[in-house]
């Protein structure tokens, strides 16, 4: 399947896509997360405390995939090289040149040359100023800001895809299966969420794959409906039934004939999934009970916003970027209902 | 209306026949994104006052399209007019208000649909769907209605005015049914409340948009009746847009025949039957399916038996789950039908026949025995089954809700094959290009999308989706009903040919008693689940032995 040349696309794809770009603020606020997504994807390389290229010595040395240590340029330890350190630095820099990212901070380095206590407002070094443990803001937005979009992925395509066959099978079976899977879906999506992530995060120390797993838990339920009512309506249009009598199987009619249909509902929603769970992954963090201490999360940037009131760069910027990341999601929800509205011809 | 009255019209018409609607020169385009497809092209017509002006044509032709300027209820956005007028009183229809159109329509021009199922709103009675009508135009009324809103009753007058419309358009005891919902009425009635809400202001036109097509036989000929004695009655002039021309013929003074969005041939109904000058309009004419299907081989084996073969749906169930009341969808239907044969089951809708072909495929569950090459296949699972369903095929109603959008039509037709493991990549490529050319389709197509055919290619494409399996038996559910009359006589003699070449079986399901009389040996007769009658198609079209049969042939050969 050639997906990405629009020449093998079926007119009626051909129509989506012209729909979707129809949508002018859609289609820009796609253009415009992608750039900030894939470049965000490569974070290591834009703000990072080590250099991008080392050469020292005739030699060309990437300190970013590998270590070396501070021998390697003449210095004293065994210990890897800080290159922050105006000691390395002058060393490299003798007999050769560094070159270094466009921010010379990684989410987790401590700046300890800050003129003023920490929180550091804005300035020449620190453009967006540090946090309180004077970490910089923008090195941390910017690798916030990759893994709540990489987390709300994950967490959309996994409940997507639970969603999508627990409706499929509740569609396609009916009776007793669609019975008792509909009660336990109103049973289970009456739990008080927050509060079980809440204590279950507290049972277990969260990495980024045990807060995935707990909150697909509940996180499933969104499509069931769609995709069922779906599938109940795709068991009786006539090219199923005649696929059935064709004689293909159950497994068959259900992947070839019926899934395509319901994929038109699942695509529509996912952005607005996708928004929902940055936010779930944002309120945890903001409550403290999200990701690993020390990692970069725009919710817990909020949350030392929320402590350091006389820091307003730290609430505003992580306010400003989640407002852009959750804005740029609906608007791109948008386009794609537009380009999925069959009544859009 | 007096004597006089008449007296004095019938000098006019001998004169000079008074124009009610002239419409002239008009076409009308849509703009579909970028495209602009012109539907009407340069479209003239005279509706006189007091008569039937019919436009007949094919799906497609623009004759909807030409009605529905009328009343301009095209979508402002997309539609344009870039030439032509739509005189009514001396006024052109395309360039008065808003406004204005709204004291026209439903006022002095009324129209009725052809969907009287989604026509009607659920939710009200008809009794409110009436006077709502009424009230729109009727300022007197209206103020009177206002007055009375707040004691919630509906005022006499109006009432009085529903029930003397419900009378007019022949619904029996109708103080009873004022409070009836739609989904209480039948089809028919439905149309006739339909009827009652358009002349609810005694319009001076009535546009009918093939009122009948979405109802039974019996059930169309009681409602044009209606239509035409309303028009005497009232005075009215009436545009009949239909495609079926036995109607037009009973039913219409004046003809115009539309082809393409322009119109061909117009004129008397008479003149243009009589001595058709277009070869279009000859085509369209004698395009009844004809001959009779050729002989069943002799000493043809039975291939399939069914006895007593019931389908029943729960209905009610007690407290316990149990069912205690069923609704009988077929019941106890035996059959025989030999190879080579056709078996055309006729009925009314509702009458099971479509049910009863579902399950012989166990596409619905059923009881009773059915005998398949001697064998019984009624207590087998599904996956047992799976082996026979290459020698029982079948091909659905609608062409376009039968072929799945995705799927070019190479992988419709090799679906079955690869399901059924049959021959490599190269032989199943030559079976298929054998199947199309079968069915008289350009194999050079067979990596197109179904959309890109039309109805009677795409039934063609079902019949060659079923074929290439060599079925023995194929179910034909209705395969020519969603067709134009001329497609219809083409598909009719493939599947004839067909049957001859392989001598397969077909159980044709239909409520077309002219392509069932064309098509079958034996015929069925079926109303509400049970058989009627049961003959050869001889014996059942020469001398019906049951009231019901007769009736339907009445019905539907009332106009020939």
């Amino acid at each position: 399947m050639h997906i990405f040349t629009p020449s093998s696309w079926t007119p009626l794809n051909k129509r989506r896509w012209i729909n979707f770009r129809k949508n002018k603020r859609g289609f820009y606020s796609l253009i415009i997360f992608s750039f900030l997504f894939v470049t965000t994807l490569f974070a290591e390389l834009i703000a990072n405390d080590k250099p991008v290229v080392v050469s020292y010595d005739e030699q060309l040395y990437f300190p970013i995939f590998n270590t070396y240590s501070e021998t390697t340029f003449g210095g004293d330890f065994l210990t890897e090289a800080d290159y922050r350190d105006e000691y390395v630095a002058e060393l490299i820099n003798e007999k050769g040149w560094m070159l270094w990212p466009l921010v010379r901070y990684s989410y987790d380095t401590i700046n300890y040359n800050l003129e003023v206590p920490a929180p550091a407002p804005p300035s020449n070094a620190n453009w967006l100023g540090t946090d309180d443990q004077a970490r910089d803001v923008v090195a941390r937005l910017i690798y916030g800001f990759r893994i709540s979009v990489l987390f709300g992925l994950a967490l959309t395509i996994f409940s997507s895809i639970v969603g999508v066959v627990v409706g499929a099978l509740q569609g396609f079976y009916g009776g007793k299966v669609d019975l008792f899977g509909q009660r336990f879906i109103e049973i289970w999506s009456g739990l008080p969420v927050l509060f079980l992530l809440i204590i279950m995060t507290s049972f277990i120390t969260p990495n980024f794959w045990w807060l995935l797993g707990i909150m697909l838990l509940f996180s499933w339920m969104g499509l069931v409906d769609v995709v069922r009512a779906e599938f109940l309506r795709a068991r009786n249009l006539e090219y199923v039934r005649a696929a059935r009598a064709l004689g293909l199987d159950n497994k068959g009619i259900m992947f070839t004939h019926m899934l395509p249909n319901a994929m038109v509902a699942t695509l529509t929603f996912m952005p607005f999934i996708l928004t929902g769970s940055i936010t779930t992954l944002t309120s945890l963090d903001f409550l403290g009970f999200g990701l690993p201490p020390g990692s970069p999360s725009l919710g817990e940037l909020i949350a030392q916003g929320k402590t350091n009131l006389h820091a307003p760069w730290l609430g505003a910027s992580a306010f400003i970027v989640l407002a852009v990341i959750l804005s740029l999601l609906v608007f791109i929800g948008e386009a794609v209902r537009d380009a999925f509205d069959p009544r859009k011809a | 209306m007096s004597s006089e009255n008449t007296s004095e019209q019938l000098m006019k018409e001998q004169v000079n026949k008074d124009t009610q609607i002239q419409i002239k020169n008009l076409s009308v385009c849509f703009s579909q994104g970028e495209n602009v497809i012109e539907a009407v092209k340069d479209v003239s017509l005279n509706l006189y006052k007091g008569e039937t002006l019919a436009i007949v044509g094919e799906s497609g032709s623009g004759k909807s399209v030409t009605a529905q300027a009328i009343l301009a209820l095209h979508p402002k956005q997309k539609v344009s007019y870039p030439t032509g007028e739509i005189l009514f009183n001396g006024k052109d229809l395309l360039k008065i208000s808003d406004a204005q159109m709204r004291s026209i329509r439903g006022a002095k021009i009324g129209m009725i649909f052809q969907e009287p199922m989604t026509s009607l709103n659920p939710l009200h009675t008809i009794e409110k769907q009436i006077s709502e009508s009424i009230l729109l135009h009727n300022k007197q009324l209206a103020i009177a209605a206002a007055d009375l809103k707040r004691t919630k009753k509906t005022p006499l007058a109006i009432k009085h005015k529903v029930i003397e419309l419900l009378n007019l358009v022949g619904i029996p005891n109708p103080e009873e049914r004022l409070n009836a919902y739609p989904h209480q009425l039948s089809g028919g009635q439905k149309q006739r409340v339909m009827i009652a809400m358009a002349l609810a202001n005694e319009p001076e036109v009535l546009i009918a948009d093939e009122p009948t097509t979405a109802l039974d036989v019996t059930v169309q000929k009681q409602v044009l009746e209606l239509i035409k004695s309303l028009q005497k009655k009232l005075g009215m002039s009436v545009i009949l847009i239909s495609h079926d021309l036995n109607i037009v013929k009973h039913y219409a003074d004046s003809v115009a025949v539309m082809h393409h969005g322009r119109v061909i041939e117009s004129g008397a109904t008479s003149e243009i039957f009589a001595s058709p000058k277009e070869a279009y309009t000859e085509k369209l004419i004698h395009s009844d399916p004809k001959g009779i299907p050729h002989p069943i081989p002799e000493k043809s084996p039975v291939i399939l038996s069914s006895e007593k073969v019931n389908v029943w749906f729960p209905k009610k169930t007690s407290f316990w789950g149990k069912t205690t009341d069923y609704l009988k969808a077929a019941n106890d239907i035996s059959i025989q039908l030999k190879a080579g044969e056709t078996l055309g089951i006729v009925g009314e809708s509702g009458s099971g026949k479509t049910t009863f072909g579902l399950a012989l495929l166990k596409l619905l569950p059923s009881t009773g025995t059915v005998i398949f090459e001697g064998q019984e296949i009624q207590g087998l699972n599904q996956a047992e089954f799976r082996s026979f369903r290459r020698d029982m095929q079948i091909v659905f109603q609608d062409p376009y809700g039968s072929l799945s959008p995705r799927m070019s039509i190479f992988q419709i037709i090799e679906e079955g094959l690869l399901i059924h493991n049959i021959s490599d990549k190269a032989g199943r490529e030559k079976i298929i290009i054998d199947a199309l050319e079968e069915v008289g389709l350009d194999a050079q197509t067979r990596h197109r999308f179904p959309h890109e055919f039309s109805g009677g290619q795409r039934q063609r494409i079902a019949i060659a989706r079923a074929l290439v399996l060599k079925p023995k038996l194929i179910i034909l559910d209705e395969p020519t009903s969603a067709l134009d009359r001329t497609v219809q006589g083409q598909v009719v003699e493939l599947l004839r040919d067909i049957q001859a070449k392989h001598g397969i079986a077909y159980i044709f399901i239909s409520h077309d008693l002219a392509v069932v009389k064309a098509l079958s040996h034996h015929v069925m007769v079926m109303k509400q689940g049970q058989i009627v009658e049961q003959n050869s198609c001889d014996e059942i079209f020469n001398s019906p032995k049951e009231t019901y049969t007769k009736n339907l042939l009445e019905a539907a050969y009332f106009y020939s």
